[in-house]
């Protein structure tokens, strides 16, 4: 049984101050996190491959769906010069300005106008500049583009709509730069909600996404843009949503992330390996909704025990319905409570980002929680 | 001034050297008001001309003539030069990585809150963007809360959670400091209510951007502040670039004071103090009396959108110098205090050097002071307890911090 501790400021403060020490120190598990894992290398192995990082393997991606398919467009806050991620370098150029345009500063009226653009079969690829100012347009999201086509029967739909927004930690980002907000949209049925976590991953799940019949938000992790560099084929590939990749095998516990915090989770387990011999299984959910419930399933099935982590809240994280969903399916082969290693119920700070997320220590210590119950 | 040549050759002789001692810069013989203010002589009003209003659905507005006295320019330039050097000085923080984060700096678009604060008083309320810093020293904040503040350290106005964006000063009716675009306009417009509501005779000012003027939330608060005639004025600062979109590619109508089409407006040079002075006393009036007023403030930034801009992929560094030389509030202020013999130029070094020394001592007071302690990570969240909350839930099970 665990004892409920309160922890007072003095034994937070000593705790924090062991988490610094830690993280100058040692190393791979740090604060910060590296890049730690690499894409699926089995996707469209045999292309020619090109060093990309994750803005570069985006844009390849978008330039290829804006080749292939004569309606595309881009369109967003500042993208014609290349957008404030560089993830549009270069497309007005090749595509024209038709094509690839600046939009005015309103959410809310950039997603009514590419629900209005997707309905009549345009494919519109909107970029929200960050994440966290995708609230004004959260009615015309939820409202509008999820529901359209069961409202009207099928007659019409928003298929070809797909909303790019960069989310996450970055380090700096702070209460309107950091936010994590897809538990919100996976709330939402009618829509799609897709996270990256390497250059190869994002290309194949963009291309996927851009070419999936229903609406998608691309949520990109903004810590990965230039830090994450790899092999990426060059060209024409997807990879299928719903469906989650076992990134690690295991056998003592599955750990489930998605985006950023899959590289972060990664230094946790190998931290765990290395230490106490526990051996992994790590998945990366890649699509949040529809999520891969039956490879977690199977995957707890045969270790009996689950840690979920993710930046965003805890209270009503996504993790929360994983949490639900498998302990439901699986609840007889669970050796231990399943948890999850979340950021706390608060705002995303500024001076205490570092305390906030759920870093590799967290989630190590829930792993060692969770194999010694 | 002579050539170094020619001084050496003048000082050998008496008469030379008797030419050299003469004052380099001499202003002669040119009267430039009627009333001129002589030294010593500190509240004589005169009279300043600035460039005509120009109005929307206005029948009466001002006279492009502004009284003020001496007293009163050396204190503006005295307030625009500190904010100035503030602002400089926390691009270099920023660049020593002591500040970290996000900071947009407001050097060049000084004159309008010092012109704003000449007319009004601290039961009037201005609510602003994320470029907020010096709209909050003009409010009567002080420097070392600002500078404490965007290092994250626990004295600063925001107890250091807050950030660059997010200065508040309750007492004085600054309600901020807030990060998401044109988020405050509806709120000022709220605020407003509410002075109307209490009888007050004060006004609102609602301060955003031109890239915000586009945002659909501000129409919707214009057309409920006309309806209700609420004291509120929309004050567009327009510095002509939505971070790196210039107006003309992101508003059809880049013509800000026009926008509220039924509610009248007025455009002014937000680069001249006097302008801005004389317009918002007319604004505050007008505002208590009629209902909403949108004032365009046509200025500009000289630093980049925020500190990760260079501010140069969109504009032309031409562009930039160019409006420094011909623009420049505080060269403007300092011309005028010259040519008017308003002060020596050794009263106007000192003047510098004071804010200088301001400005040091808040960073230097700043650095030493400690951060906020970690557990204020859960404070504030909700109201106090036993409202609410206990507990904050901990990413760790088992676990948890107190809220409070």
């Amino acid at each position: 049984m665990f004892s409920r501790k309160v922890l007072t400021p003095s034994l937070f403060s000593r705790f924090a101050t062991t988490l610094v020490q830690r993280s100058v120190k040692t190393t791979p598990v740090s604060l910060g996190s590296p890049y730690a894992i690499r894409g699926d290398p089995s996707v469209a192995s045999g292309q020619v491959k090109e060093k990309m990082n994750l803005f570069t393997a985006i844009n390849s991606a978008m330039s290829i769906a804006m080749e292939n398919d004569p309606t595309a467009c881009i369109f967003g806050e500042d993208v014609a010069f290349g957008g404030v991620f560089r993830c549009t370098t270069g497309l007005r150029e090749k595509f024209g300005e038709k094509r690839v345009f600046n939009t005015p500063l309103c959410e809310q009226g950039i997603a009514g106008f590419a629900i209005g653009m997707a309905s009549m079969g345009v494919t519109a690829i909107a970029e929200m500049q960050f994440a966290d100012y995708i609230f004004p347009a959260f009615d015309q999201i939820v409202n509008e583009a999820a529901k359209y086509r069961f409202r009207s029967g099928g007659e019409f739909n928003v298929g070809s709509l797909t909303f790019r927004a960069p989310y996450g930690a970055v380090g700096h980002g702070a209460l309107y730069h950091s936010q994590s907000p897809e538990a919100y949209f996976c709330h939402t049925p009618g829509l799609k909600v897709v996270v990256p976590s390497t250059p190869i991953e994002a290309k194949g799940l963009l291309l996927a996404s851009i070419r999936d019949k229903n609406p998608v938000i691309f949520l990109e992790p903004k810590w990965l843009y230039r830090s994450a560099v790899e092999e990426v084929p060059i060209g024409d590939y997807e990879i299928e949503l719903g469906k989650a990749r076992v990134v690690k095998e295991g056998s003592d516990i599955t750990i489930v992330g998605w985006g950023a915090q899959l590289h972060v989770l990664a230094d946790a387990c190998e931290k765990a390996r290395e230490d106490q011999g526990i051996s992994c299984e790590l998945i990366d959910l890649r699509t949040l909704l529809p999520w891969d419930r039956e490879t977690v399933a199977q995957s707890v099935k045969k270790t009996g025990r689950l840690i979920i982590s993710h930046e965003a809240p805890k209270t009503c994280g996504f993790s929360a319905e994983i949490s639900a969903a498998i302990q439901e399916e699986c609840f007889l082969h669970l050796e231990a409570p399943i948890q999850r290693v979340c950021g706390y119920d608060t705002p995303f700070p500024l001076i205490f980002e570092k305390f906030y997320v759920p870093d590799a220590f967290k989630n190590l210590q829930a792993i060692n929680e969770t194999v010694n119950y | 001034p002579p050539s170094s040549l020619l001084r050496s050759l003048l000082a050998r002789s008496q008469v030379g050297g008797a030419l050299l001692a003469r004052p380099a810069a001499a202003t002669t013989g040119r009267t430039f008001a009627t009333k001129a203010s002589k030294a010593g002589d500190d509240d004589t009003p005169f009279e300043v001309d600035v460039a005509p209003f120009q109005v929307h659905k206005l029948e009466s507005f001002p006279e492009p003539k502004v009284e003020t006295t001496k007293k009163e320019v050396l204190a503006f330039f005295r307030d625009l030069f500190r904010m100035r050097r503030m602002e400089i000085a926390a691009d270099v923080l920023y660049k020593g990585k002591f500040i970290r984060g996000f900071c947009h700096l407001y050097d060049g678009q000084e004159a309008v809150c010092v012109g704003m604060e000449a007319s009004i008083n601290y039961e009037d309320a201005i609510i602003t963007s994320y470029r907020d810093h010096c709209t909050y020293l003009g409010r009567g904040g002080n420097m070392y809360e600002v500078v404490a503040e965007l290092l994250g350290r626990k004295d600063g106005c925001s107890r250091g959670i807050g950030g660059s964006m997010h200065m508040y000063l309750r007492e004085n009716n600054f309600y901020g400091g807030n990060g998401i675009v044109g988020a405050q306009v509806p709120l000022g417009v709220g605020i407003a209510f509410q002075q109307k509501y209490n009888k007050k005779r004060n006004c609102t000012f609602t301060m955003y951007g031109d890239g915000a003027a586009n945002q659909g939330q501000g129409f919707e608060a214009l057309n409920i502040a006309a309806l209700w005639d609420l004291p509120v004025v929309y004050v567009c600062e327009n510095n002509h670039f939505g971070m790196g979109t210039a107006e003309g590619r992101a508003s059809k109508s880049p013509e800000f004071y026009k926008r509220g089409d039924y509610v009248p407006g007025i455009k002014v040079d937000g680069m001249d103090v006097f302008a801005v002075k004389k317009a918002v006393a007319f604004a505050k009036e007008f505002v208590v009396e009629n209902g909403p007023l949108v004032m365009e403030m046509d200025t500009y930034r000289y630093h980049g959108h925020s500190m990760s801009d260079p501010g140069s992929t969109y504009r032309t560094r031409d562009e930039v110098s160019g409006i420094r030389r011909e623009r420049d509030p505080i060269e403007r202020v300092r011309k005028l205090i010259v040519e008017m013999e308003l002060a020596t130029t050794a009263e106007i070094k000192a003047i510098e050097k004071e804010c200088r020394k301001e400005v040091d001592d808040a960073i230097e007071k700043a650095k030493a002071c400690p951060e906020p302690p970690v557990d204020w990570l859960t404070k504030n969240i909700y109201s106090s307890k036993p409202n609410s909350f206990e507990f904050v839930r901990g990413t760790e099970r088992g676990i948890q911090h107190e809220a409070y």
